[in-house]
């Protein structure tokens, strides 16, 4: 049994290292153009929402805390603990998709979603955040474009997951899990906090890289 | 413990609520790291708080400190190699101005 349980942990983690190596080819893009453009990173990340991306920071990582206590349940056996645990942490994925979309819908309504009607309303001159009356915004249009693909793959990540712990949960329920077997609740939360720290990352990179500006300009 | 053999560490709640409270801490510190102008310095605090809480969560959550060798050296090879990409596309992309040639 323990044989069985490191061999999948190391066939998990050869998996998320390929998805660290597909996250990372999005990282590579986003350093390279925000060498290229500085200027145009800073203006736009300046109107990302950042408390709905703080909010969705603290949610994440209070899904992890219960994610390890769903295995920590699952290792002592108790039933209730990994029920409850599980659930916690398919709500608390479910509330970080929730303000994802109203992110979104707020991204579609000020016009920063690229493409024909986007409107870039302020660019970063000598070193101060002013109002873009020219409409400018090409190199901004590409920040948005990264944006959506990076928080929307790491979206779509998190549907997995929550499809992932529904699975588990099923599982749980059935009483599927002891202390001599909790395989799949343990692999699963790898994945899920592999999700999280992609978070962690895209969290400052992206809605707080201009923020420093923004307290001036006000 | 008796059967030493099926018991893995287990370990106590407390430790993950402390780890919890860590990340907490380290997010505020970031927020409050990047409304403060330090230059060209703001980037690479972003980075190492972000760094110190994403070790947190693969040391700790993970569990990769009780993990054997052979996943632990799948796991750093995994970041090793993502430092390799960007340290060479880079050092390609900034290096090219080096060079008063056409084409570059």
């Amino acid at each position: 049994m323990d044989q069985q349980l490191e061999a999948s942990v190391l066939g998990m983690w050869v998996f998320l290292v390929t998805e660290v190596m597909f996250f990372g080819g999005l990282f590579m893009a986003y350093i390279l153009y925000r060498y290229w453009y500085p200027d145009a990173w800073a203006a736009a990340s300046n109107h990302l929402n950042v408390q709905m991306g703080a909010i969705n920071t603290v949610v994440l990582i209070i899904s992890s805390l219960t994610m390890v206590l769903a295995v920590r349940a699952a290792q002592v056996g108790s039933w209730i603990g990994q029920i409850v645990n599980l659930v916690l942490t398919i709500g608390f994925g479910a509330t970080f998709l929730v303000v994802k979309y109203f992110e979104y819908a707020e991204k579609f309504e000020h016009h920063l979603v690229p493409g024909a009607n986007f409107a870039a309303p302020t660019q970063v001159i000598a070193g101060h955040l002013v109002h873009n009356h020219a409409n400018v915004g090409n190199a901004e249009q590409l920040f948005f474009s990264l944006y959506f693909i990076m928080t929307g793959i790491h979206a779509a990540h998190m549907v997995v997951g929550i499809g992932l712990m529904s699975v588990i949960l099923w599982m749980a329920w059935k009483k599927r899990f002891s202390p001599g077997y909790y395989g799949p609740v343990e692999v699963s939360g790898l994945y899920w906090h592999f999700v999280d720290i992609v978070w962690i990352f895209l969290f400052p990179l992206l809605y707080l890289l201009g923020a420093h500006l923004s307290t001036g300009a006000h | 413990m008796s059967d030493s053999h099926s018991q893995h560490i287990i370990t106590p709640t407390g430790t993950y609520v402390a780890v919890f409270v860590g990340l907490i801490i380290l997010t505020v510190l970031t927020y409050v790291a990047a409304i403060n102008d330090f230059g060209a310095l703001n980037t690479p605090i972003a980075l190492g708080i972000a760094a110190l809480k994403a070790s947190l969560v693969v040391l700790f959550f993970m569990g990769v400190r009780y993990n054997t060798p052979l996943t632990k050296v799948v796991v750093i090879s995994g970041f090793f190699w993502l430092i390799i990409m960007f340290g060479l596309t880079m050092g390609d992309y900034m290096s090219r101005s080096w060079l008063g040639v056409p084409g570059r």
